[in-house]
């Protein structure tokens, strides 16, 4: 046997002796014959713990080391070390979902904690217990809205929202009949003029847009919430929730719901998961939340306690009725996050983001500079932003990732958007700009 | 474990903090953010010292229950042991620093990771090809039903929008089936608490997309009529989708491919060993049959003829249904069980998880009723105590009561009141990483429950008695909902 499997040869006699059977074999004999499986199965040979890690190893070889100017959703920015001690504690890492609120007030304080702190950031005064990312909590805001309006079966979705966003709300809506229309996008942010015209059809449930956009400008929203409601539609938020310490909330702009995804907290970008989904409304739409919920109570003897709650949403209790399917979600995560924001503070993530973007005005200048970029807008940005360039965007691409740079995202056959975190340092910054500048044109 | 009765917010104090970022790496612009774009006020977040919060988040991880701490018998949930260098592996740097669009030239790596991945789990399901893209198994099946529409919509056959669902079936069935735009009907168990063949006979037709299936079901049956049951769904031109929360006892034994299945999920944070987090991050791999491959989610792991890995997106792709490629940290890990595990371990995980259930279930049928009786996979329900104490003037103990109690003695409930078959239902799935000594404790202390609740029932309808705090009051909860801090500061 394995050694995670403690079975003495022994043991599994008396077992079998105490069902009353002579062979493991035996268990199986409800299993018409034909389904058992005799033939090898074709994986490799069992390793000890340090072959595993030479395996890995040398796996990670094949991997080219970066240094990260890409963002498109996902960025390089500090961790605490603090936050990776702390979310492997096993209590918190080998607990299940805490459906037995009296020995799991661990994960259902930290969760309420989760939901309070996104309410902070978004101003909005519920929160879930968190989505799977970004883009599928915007497919389920989607869903919402669709939910929440009478006979409306048309969201309207930012052109100027992340791809993979877009992505995956129409994978989700080609499915349950719902029809994505995209707002155009004039000068660079989504264009309050098409918005107010694709209102007019009285069809409209929903409206997203996100807080900054996938060219890094931040999206003037001005004017935008009154039109929606006026016209009976949902008003949502897609938003870097980092931003969000200086950018005016989802709630400023007057959004029903907000969503987005964690990363931007301190989460490590390893290849795009797990991060988590976050989702946040007007307590006028509580019960059309998808997902888990905690909330506050007492116990019996008075003392204070959380426990999930509303559950009457959920698919364990109303199955195909339910607001979602979602069961679980990326809680440990939600931890994460929540020792991150912790950590900061408000005063921490003011600074996060005027290092990014000191940073990320810095090496914008410094390219401009270079005679080879052109701005793709003059509207004002963060830590992202994007150039067009005068050559060829993809072999520039590729010489910098040659050296080791990872030069922004390629969206466009001369346009790059570039990123700068807090984490790179000048150095790093004026290796890039150097590297551009001896790249062939 | 103790009470503690604080949330980070009651440490903050204004001008105190708890890291230190990276000296500032170019002058700062003070015209970056216009007046009418910037917020107008600081968001609630609170002021701490790092030691405020480790010593907080430790002692919140004492109210806690885990693997580590327990043994897990929560039907449906395969709560197995959690490796440790699995851990390790995924938090190695070369991994954890990529970024999702990094070109896949330089991430062979981690396409490596996918694809070999893919290979070993249909190496034990017997699917010819997987996407790892979904992020947990309510996402895998949402997305496995999304590529059973996209089929049949990539032969023009677009009236199927009905889905067939046994009554014995996980919440997230008919739930996903729902989100899918499909149309639930249910079939029936029968006696024997298996897929009525004779009820299900009338459900199948043209608009048929096809039937979810869990097998063993969720009474630990294994559903032996399959064979029947796939002839007859797939000759109305449905599709069978194989739910695999139950796949733990088939790993080594029985392929879900092999039993005519087209479609399946696995759910990486059950059978193949990763944590559940207290609610994820999980991982839900669809696995498909060879026809449907061209239906697979995008961006998907090729190889090029060269030997490259590269992404690509199929012909006839059910879409994007995650950011990227799903929770890869969470792969990563389950990769590295496969490898402890390997071809010389794989065929000890089902048998010892189905012995493990089966000797359970025959010491404890003595105090607990046992609906049906015959033999069963991973897990089986029981319908509450035989003799719950219930006497004049006093209430019977009920299966939520005997949950209760069992957190007092250090082990966590079952799962209760699921499936919906039985009015007192306790399903139980202890998993082969328990050993006997850990089941014979467990069952010595099931039958002291009993005991208990035969001589006075008061005792369980007061547990659990040990625990940091007693029950919670759920209704006022859900009438009042209080669920920030703000509401609570409110109170």
């Amino acid at each position: 046997m394995h050694p995670y499997i403690p079975h003495t040869p022994d043991d599994i006699r008396k077992m079998l002796d105490t069902v009353g059977m002579k062979s493991l074999d035996d268990l199986y004999a409800d299993v018409p014959q034909e389904y058992i499986y005799k033939g090898d199965y074709d994986l490799p040979d069992a390793m000890s713990e340090d072959e595993i890690r030479r395996f890995f190893e040398d796996l990670a070889t094949r991997n080219v080391k970066m240094t990260c100017f890409a963002g498109q959703g996902w960025y390089d920015h500090c961790t605490p070390s603090v936050i990776p001690y702390l979310t492997q504690r096993s209590e918190f890492l080998t607990a299940y979902t805490p459906y037995q609120p009296e020995i799991s007030q661990g994960t259902l304080r930290y969760i309420f904690e989760f939901q309070s702190m996104v309410c902070a950031l978004t101003g909005l005064e519920v929160s879930n217990a968190s989505m799977y990312d970004g883009p599928t909590a915007a497919a389920e805001a989607v869903r919402m809205a669709v939910a929440s309006t009478r006979k409306k079966d048309v969201v309207l979705i930012a052109s100027t929202l992340l791809p993979q966003v877009k992505e995956v709300v129409r994978t989700y809506a080609s499915y349950s009949g719902t029809v994505i229309e995209e707002i155009a996008e004039a000068e660079g942010q989504t264009s309050f003029e098409a918005l107010a015209a694709a209102l007019a059809s009285g069809r409209v449930a929903g409206v997203m847009v996100p807080n900054v956009n996938r060219y890094g400008i931040i999206e003037d929203h001005t004017g935008f919430a009154d039109a929606v409601h006026a016209a009976g539609a949902l008003f949502i938020e897609y938003c870097d929730p980092s931003t969000l310490a200086v950018l005016k909330s989802p709630a400023e702009w007057g959004a029903d719901v907000a969503v987005g995804d964690g990363q931007s907290l301190g989460i490590p970008l390893c290849y795009g998961g797990p991060t988590l989904g976050f989702m946040a409304c007007k307590k006028d739409y509580l019960r059309k939340l998808p997902g888990r919920i905690v909330g506050a109570t007492t116990d019996r003897d008075g003392k204070r306690c959380f426990v999930l709650t509303l559950q009457a949403r959920e698919q364990h209790i109303r199955r195909d009725k339910a607001t979602s399917n979602i069961c679980s979600n990326q809680s440990l995560m939600a931890l994460w996050v929540t020792i991150y924001l912790s950590l900061l503070g408000p005063k921490g993530l003011v600074d996060v983001n005027e290092r990014s973007s000191a940073s990320a005005h810095y090496l914008c200048d410094q390219l401009l500079a270079t005679g080879r970029f052109t701005p793709v807008s003059d509207k004002p940005f963060l830590k992202e932003f994007a150039l067009d360039y005068k050559g060829d965007a993809h072999a520039l691409h590729k010489a910098l990732a040659d050296k080791g740079i990872l030069a922004g995202v390629v969206i466009g056959d001369h346009r790059i958007c570039f990123a700068v975190t807090e984490k790179r340092t000048r150095e790093e910054i004026d290796c890039l700009i150097k590297a551009i500048k001896k790249a062939a044109l | 474990m103790r009470y503690y009765d604080h949330l980070i917010f009651d440490y903050s104090k204004p001008g105190r903090k708890g890291y230190t970022l990276p000296k500032a790496a170019a002058p700062a612009t003070s015209t970056a953010v216009p007046e009418g774009l910037r917020r107008s006020s600081a968001p609630a977040l609170p002021e701490v010292s790092e030691v405020d919060v480790v010593r907080h988040y430790t002692n919140l991880s004492q109210m806690n229950f885990g693997v580590d701490t327990g043994f897990y018998p929560l039907g449906s949930c395969t709560m197995k042991y959690n490796p440790k260098i699995n851990e390790e592996i995924a938090a190695l740097p070369a991994f954890a620093a990529i970024h999702p669009l990094q070109p896949v030239a330089t991430v062979q790596g981690v396409q490596a990771v996918y694809r070999g991945m893919e290979q070993m789990l249909s190496a034990i399901t017997g699917m010819s090809y997987f996407t790892l893209n979904p992020c947990a198994g309510a996402h895998g099946e949402l997305t496995g039903l999304m590529i059973m529409r996209a089929y049949h919509r990539s032969r023009g056959d677009m009236g199927r929008t009905k889905v067939i669902v046994p009554d014995s079936a996980h919440g997230t069935n008919p739930a996903s089936a729902a989100v899918c735009g499909l149309d639930v009907v249910v079939v029936k168990s029968n006696a024997d608490g298996l897929v009525d063949v004779e009820d299900l006979k009338p459900l199948l037709g043209p608009d048929l997309a096809g039937i979810m299936m869990t097998n063993p079901n969720t009474l630990g049956l294994f559903e032996r009529d399959i064979k029947q049951i796939a002839a007859l769904v797939h000759e109305a031109g449905g599709l069978l989708y194989y739910d695999g929360a139950n796949m733990n006892p088939l790993i080594g034994k029985v392929r879900p491919g092999d039993m005519g299945f087209d479609i399946m999920h696995l759910n990486l944070h059950k059978s193949f060993s990763t944590p559940h987090g207290g609610g994820g991050p999980g991982s839900g791999p669809v696995g498909v049959a060879a026809f449907l491959k061209d239906c697979l989610p995008y961006p998907h792991t090729d190889v090029q003829p060269h030997g490259d890995l590269s992404l690509v997106t199929p012909a006839k792709t059910a879409g994007r249904v995650s950011a990227h490629m799903g929770n890869f940290g969470v792969i990563l890990r389950a990769y590295a069980w496969l490898l402890t595990i390997g071809r010389q371990h794989v065929r000890e995980v089902g048998p010892i998880a189905t012995l493990n259930a089966n000797y359970v279930k025959e010491l404890l049928r003595d105090a607990y009723k046992l609906p049906i009786p015959s033999v069963c996979k991973h897990e089986f329900v029981f319908d509450g105590l035989i003799n719950d104490g219930s006497r004049e003037g006093k209430e019977g103990a009920t299966t939520l009561d005997v949950a209760k109690r069992l957190l007092d003695f250090g082990f966590h409930a079952p799962t209760i009141y699921f499936p919906l078959l039985f009015h007192q239902a306790l399903m139980i799935e202890p998993t082969e990483t328990e050993s006997k000594e850990t089941l014979d404790a467990f069952i010595s202390i099931m039958h002291r429950i009993a005991a208990e609740a035969a001589e006075d029932p008061d005792i369980l309808h007061a547990a659990p008695h040990a625990c940091p705090i007693s029950r919670p009051d759920d209704t006022t909860a859900a009438k009042h909902p209080v669920i920030n801090w703000n509401d609570l500061q409110a109170e």
